[in-house]
């Protein structure tokens, strides 16, 4: 694409301004972990020195590297988890005719519409019955069945042309076989971005978290990092901020090692 | 080595008009059967049934021995080449080939090495690991051929595996096809709509329209003896010259539109019940007077002229339309000219104006044709 000077002068000033807009808020906490309280309260802007200590504080005061380890788990967990529900839902949308399948799929697709937290009462239910509090299932399993990764996934596997599924039958392919063999290689893309998707939505997941669990066994680090700003009378802000950047740091290498597959797979999602 | 048995067979989509109906025929094992018919008639439609891709909705398919109505196209053991190719786009052109005998855990070695040799075939050796979308259309193509002809399988169905290719390696792609299927004895159900390959590949021919078999024969037979004027144009190139003509038994006439007469051989319109017949006529059978010494003549108006080299294709008035003839050689002729064209009446064809069945065949013209002629 090619703009005029002027065109590209403004284009990217506003880009800039924009950016700097968004990205204040994460480059102040970033400064932020570098103060000491006194320097905090006089507002000032920079640290006067880069030390570690707030760093090092955070890791004494929090099991934050638990908290870590259970972030991840949980996360991959439910990332693993919506890919392969998902992926089978579309398959079965997309490969498998059968009466109503239209409909069933738009009743699906609706649930959409419905905000998560509506269902948190009747779904914390199921899982304080089924004895799951504090643990991982109960903080994964309630997420795996996506709709919205379910309607990414068919758009996708609709692209996969209808002789593609006849070659194989023709060559003797079980439907599992198809779907191992042939669709989920040839979505990949789409499977990336939904497994990025799925990993920070759950990895910045705070209410859920909080309900079910009561003690540090499971507990996320979103959570851990709430624990230190209500433990302390007066609040360590410089401590907080130096769990923020921790806590923000696998969020930001996800998206810069996915960022090119992320783009590919959104866009291919819209635009079929 | 398996035949394949279609007994009232149709197929409808919407459930209410058939596209395929009352189709009923033996594919013999070993047998190279090429179905043919203009764009939208029911080939591919029929070709998928048969693989299993398709619902049956009326009539029995038999394959070997077995019914196969029911069998999923896995349990078929055929091969098919797709209209579209429907190469894994994930997979290499080699793992493209070898997939499918990989489903069926032929063992490694044996893999690569029929890999290897049907790429060498098909002339695909440079381009094994390549991904489809770096290929041609025609390399393409080629991949999905020797994806079916590595399979082995006893029956393989092509779905016009050559559309893509440009002349030179298409007429060498039908002789290889055509020498591999000898060679394995494969029992071959190709589609086609272009009939040179009809000709020169099958053993039989089924001609279709709007999902009606038309005629099912050898090359040269269909060509001869066309059951009705579909299949009489449908064949030969130019097609066959048709017009309604009135009959004259007493002076064994016959009157096209435009008044022209054409003296058939005597007696041979004495079985003809009818008042008005089609008359056909390939245009190699409409003559110079010289050639055609002795077989009845006519004067026409000549409407366009072709000079092509080795021989003339002109077209003429004749009854409501045009008629075209094709004479060896470079003859002067002009648009405009009222020229004489000897008829080799013998070769005429007379079809029934109302249903187009034939009603009195060419005579066989193995060489002898042009000395019946003269006789008579
Ligand atoms: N899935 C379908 N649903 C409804 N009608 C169909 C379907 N597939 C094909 N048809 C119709 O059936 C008829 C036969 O189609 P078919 O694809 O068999 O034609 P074909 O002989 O292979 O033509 P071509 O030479 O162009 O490939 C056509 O009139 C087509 O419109
Ligand atoms: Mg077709």
């Amino acid at each position: 694409m090619t703009m005029s000077l002027p065109k590209k002068l403004i284009f990217y000033t506003l880009l800039t301004i924009s950016a700097i807009v968004l990205f204040f808020p994460i480059v102040y906490a970033f400064l932020i972990s570098f103060m000491t309280g006194p320097e905090l309260m006089q507002g000032k802007f920079l640290p006067e020195s880069f030390h570690l200590d707030n760093y090092i504080k955070v890791f004494d005061r929090l099991p934050l590297l638990n908290y870590l380890l259970n972030s991840f788990i949980v996360s991959a967990g439910v990332m693993l988890g919506q890919l392969a529900v998902c992926s089978l839902a579309a398959y079965a949308f997309v490969f498998i005719p059968f009466k109503g399948r239209d409909f069933v799929f738009f009743l699906f697709i609706s649930t959409m519409m419905i905000p998560w937290e509506a269902t948190m009462i009747p779904n914390f239910f199921i899982i304080q019955n089924l004895n799951w509090l504090n643990t991982y299932q109960g903080l994964t399993l309630p997420f795996f069945a996506l709709a919205f990764g379910t309607f990414l996934l068919r758009q996708h596997f609709k692209t996969i042309p209808k002789e593609l599924h006849e070659a194989a039958q023709v060559a003797g392919l079980g439907p599992f076989a198809f779907f191992r063999r042939v669709v989920l290689p040839v979505s990949k893309t789409s499977l990336v971005t939904l497994g990025a998707y799925g990993f920070l939505t759950t990895w910045n997941m705070y209410l859920w978290p909080l309900l079910v669990t009561t003690n540090d066994s499971v507990r996320t680090v979103q959570i851990g990092l709430k624990q230190l700003q209500s433990q302390e009378v007066a609040t360590d802000w410089g401590v907080v901020m130096a769990g923020v950047i921790v806590v923000i740091i696998p969020t930001l290498l996800l998206l810069f090692l996915g960022q090119k597959q992320l783009q590919k797979g959104l866009t291919q999602g819209a635009l079929k | 080595m398996k035949k394949v048995e279609l007994i009232d067979v149709s197929k409808s989509y919407d459930r209410q008009k058939d596209v395929i109906s009352n189709i009923n025929v033996t594919i013999e094992p070993g047998e190279f059967f090429v179905l043919v018919g203009p764009s939208g008639c029911g080939k591919s439609t029929m070709l998928r049934m048969i693989a299993g891709l398709e619902e049956i909705t009326g009539g029995t398919l038999k394959i070997g021995e077995k019914t196969a109505n029911r069998l999923p196209p896995s349990k078929r053991d055929l091969s098919m080449v797709f209209q579209n190719y429907a190469l894994y786009p994930h997979l290499t052109v080699e793992e493209n080939i070898t997939f499918g005998l990989d489903v069926k855990k032929v063992p490694k070695a044996d893999r690569k090495k029929r890999a290897l040799d049907t790429a060498e075939m098909l002339g695909l050796t440079d381009y094994l690991k390549r991904k489809p979308r770096e290929l041609s259309g025609g390399q393409r193509q080629r991949v999905a051929l020797a994806r079916a002809i590595v399979s082995e399988a006893p029956i393989c169905l092509m779905d016009e595996p050559l559309s893509n290719l440009d002349a030179k390696l298409r007429a060498h792609m039908r002789s290889e096809i055509r020498r591999i299927q000898k060679r394995l004895g494969i029992t071959m159900i190709y589609v086609t709509h272009d009939q040179v390959e009809a000709m020169t590949m099958g053993d039989r021919i089924m001609i279709l329209h709007s999902g009606k078999i038309q005629q099912i024969g050898s090359p040269i037979e269909i060509y001869n003896h066309p059951a009705n004027p579909f299949v009489a144009t449908f064949i030969g190139s130019p097609p066959m010259n048709l017009a309604a003509a009135d009959v004259r038994k007493e002076a064994s006439l016959l009157v096209l539109a435009n008044g022209t007469e054409i003296v058939m051989p005597k007696g041979s319109l004495d079985e003809i019940a009818e008042e008005r017949v089609t008359l056909g006529i390939r245009p190699e059978f409409l003559m110079p007077p010289v050639t055609g010494e002795g077989l009845p003549v006519f004067d026409a108006e000549v409407t366009n002229v072709e000079v092509l080299g080795h021989e003339t294709v002109f077209s003429f008035v004749a009854g409501e339309g045009e008629w075209t003839a094709k004479w060896n050689g470079q003859w002067q002729i002009q648009p405009g000219d009222r020229i004489p064209i000897a008829v080799d009446t013998g070769s005429a064809c007379l079809f029934s104006l109302e249903d187009g069945r034939l009603i009195r065949k060419a005579a066989d013209r193995q060489r002898t044709v042009t000395k019946e002629g003269a006789a008579l």
